[in-house]
């Protein structure tokens, strides 16, 4: 529940952006630079003299960008493929699964790393990334609920009838296969916003000056001894974010699947 | 069993092509190209010297001859010279770091074993009160804040404002306690919600509730009976975790200055270096496929009810 509360004042911040940043995030001001939090610069000012609560609250929007449309490639990529690898079943199957199978074995973080150098930095190219090795989890659990579900009676009864393969596959499967899809997406919220914040640690992620958590702690962990508040005001930021959707992915999962504790 | 692991063996090495191919096809896919000057906005190199390196590093041939290439050399163990440290061939540079961020990876996996074990099962038998809090706070803050953000946290608490450990190097096991800890914690936080679950399941069980009305001590009964069954489901997240933790490292090597293969990876990356891009996604495949392997063959032994 505090999850939920917290997502949604985030959610908030970050549409509100405009209204709520005290200046603006690429405003220089090179009379204050490094400052420690004072009146004028709540949470201090960073080493070109941008005013860090400023960033922080653009920070947000970024965060939560990417965390909701990377869910939306990794669903649109994942489930279908999921889908149609367990109904179609037999040879179609194997060549899917096998497939799969080699996309899961490979270092995740280390192929995101991999596109991202291929692609360039920038926004979209995160959502491709992520995408392009996200989708795995959520195809293959799909595909567990597809093969299961297409056994059951009601629907041999829809294909009874002369339903077709897209008909039984979208009125009669998916709606009973969406709940563990939820869960799985609720959970991959929060690893999207991680993954963007770890690319921007390293340097790949969003392109400056568009102010991200992780680029920020990134750039202030290298003067962590001098000027601590560059770098801990946005690691704050990111493990609260981070706890909150894990909380609140538990409670969908409590609360959509009352087998598992 | 023996057939079973030569039967997996021998699927590694399809999966191990294909994850060679993948990554050859998007490096070369990628804009920019070796022969560019590492300094930004630095004069390109004359067309002339850029044909002879070019054929110097066999860059002039067609892609799928160069590809060739690198599988003939590669199973020998010979990725070529790196194009960054032209001195060292990228084998030399792997084994002189490979070794330091296994040992980092082993003393984290560790402490993420013994620690979420220990977590998990204090918090099953101590179910709904204090231990069980303390536990899951634990395990949640593990498996939620990224590491690089704990490092953070940690160089200030542990560096800075109580002096005890150095902020980063890679001398003395003093060195070391940081930087594993802060690696070890992510996958401490998944061991010890598994085991939690697992145990619980367990201390439910008929045998359990046997072991106890024959009139066993709660010790026994926890560590002979439960225990044991409980662990079971456990050793299935190791190949996993072996993964969470290589990967992790590239982060916590970077920002304790552990000179070990993680920080190679993003400065090949960046810099276009071909040979030690292609190498360091193949050692950590051939590492974590032969890890999942083991840990499969492990779930083999602990479960006698599996057959292969």
């Amino acid at each position: 529940m505090a999850g939920g509360v917290v997502i949604v004042l985030m959610a908030l911040v970050a549409v509100l952006a405009d209204f709520l940043a005290p200046f603006s995030y690429t405003k220089t001001n090179f009379g204050a630079l490094n400052e420690f939090p004072s009146r004028d610069h709540l949470l201090g000012t960073d080493a070109l003299g941008r005013d860090l609560l400023s960033r922080m609250i653009y920070g947000a929007r970024i965060s939560m960008v990417v965390g909701l449309g990377a869910q939306v490639i990794v669903v649109l990529i994942g489930v279908p493929f999921g889908a149609l690898s367990g109904y179609i079943g037999g040879r179609v199957d194997i060549a899917l699964t096998r497939f799969i199978d080699v996309m899961y074995a490979f270092p995740r973080l280390l192929f995101v790393i991999l596109v991202m150098s291929a692609l360039g930095a920038g926004l979209l190219n995160i959502f491709i990334a992520i995408g392009l090795t996200g989708w795995v989890g959520i195809a293959r659990q799909t595909r567990a609920q597809v093969l299961s579900l297409k056994e059951k009676e009601f629907v041999e009864g829809a294909r009874a009838l002369g339903a077709g393969y897209v008909r039984v596959l979208r009125r009669h499967v998916m709606p009973n296969a969406l709940t563990p899809i939820v869960v799985a997406v609720t959970f991959g919220i929060p690893e999207a916003i991680f993954t963007e914040a770890a690319l921007s640690f390293i340097g790949v992620g969003i392109n400056p000056p568009t102010p991200s958590w992780g680029q920020m702690v990134g750039e202030g962990q290298q003067y962590l001894r001098s000027y601590w508040h560059l770098c801990v005001f946005p690691s704050i930021a990111i493990a609260v974010t981070m706890l909150s959707f894990t909380f609140f992915g538990d409670g969908v999962r409590d609360a959509l699947d009352p087998k598992m504790q | 069993m023996f057939e079973y692991a030569v039967h997996r063996l021998l699927w590694l090495i399809p999966t191990l092509l294909a994850m060679a191919l993948v990554t050859f096809l998007v490096m070369h896919a990628t804009p920019g190209s070796p022969l560019d000057p590492i300094a930004e906005g630095a004069n390109p190199l004359s067309p002339d010297a850029q044909k002879n390196l070019a054929a110097q590093y066999g860059l002039d041939k067609p892609l799928h001859q160069q590809f060739g290439i690198f599988l003939a050399k590669a199973v020998r163990g010979d990725f070529g010279q790196s194009f960054i440290y032209k001195t060292r061939t990228v084998s030399e540079i792997l084994r002189a770091t490979f070794p330091i961020s296994l040992l980092l990876g082993s003393i984290a996996l560790a402490i993420a074993v013994t620690g979420g074990l220990v977590l998990g099962i204090l918090a099953a038998v101590y179910q709904n009160r204090g231990w069980d809090y303390v536990s899951v706070t634990v395990a949640t803050v593990g498996v939620a804040v990224p590491n690089f953000v704990l490092a953070v946290f940690f160089i200030i608490l542990f560096s800075f404002v109580i002096p005890l450990f150095p902020t980063g190097g890679w001398d003395s096991p003093r060195n070391w306690v940081l930087p594993a800890v802060t690696l070890a914690l992510g996958p401490m936080g998944i061991i010890a919600r598994f085991t939690r679950a697992s145990m619980l399941e367990v201390i439910r069980a008929d045998y359990t509730r046997t072991a106890r009305a024959k009139g066993l001590a709660e010790i026994p009964v926890i560590f002979k009976h439960a225990f044991k069954n409980a662990l079971i489901p456990i050793v299935t997240l190791l190949g996993p975790l072996c993964a969470a933790v290589g990967t992790g490292s590239f982060f916590v090597e970077s920002i304790f200055r552990v000179p070990g293969m993680g920080r190679f990876f993003v400065e090949s990356m960046t810099g276009r270096d071909y040979p030690m891009i292609m190498a360091v996604i193949l050692t950590y495949g051939v590492f974590l496929a032969i890890m999942n392997l083991l840990v499969d063959l492990t779930y083999g032994v602990l479960d006698p009810r599996i057959r292969y």
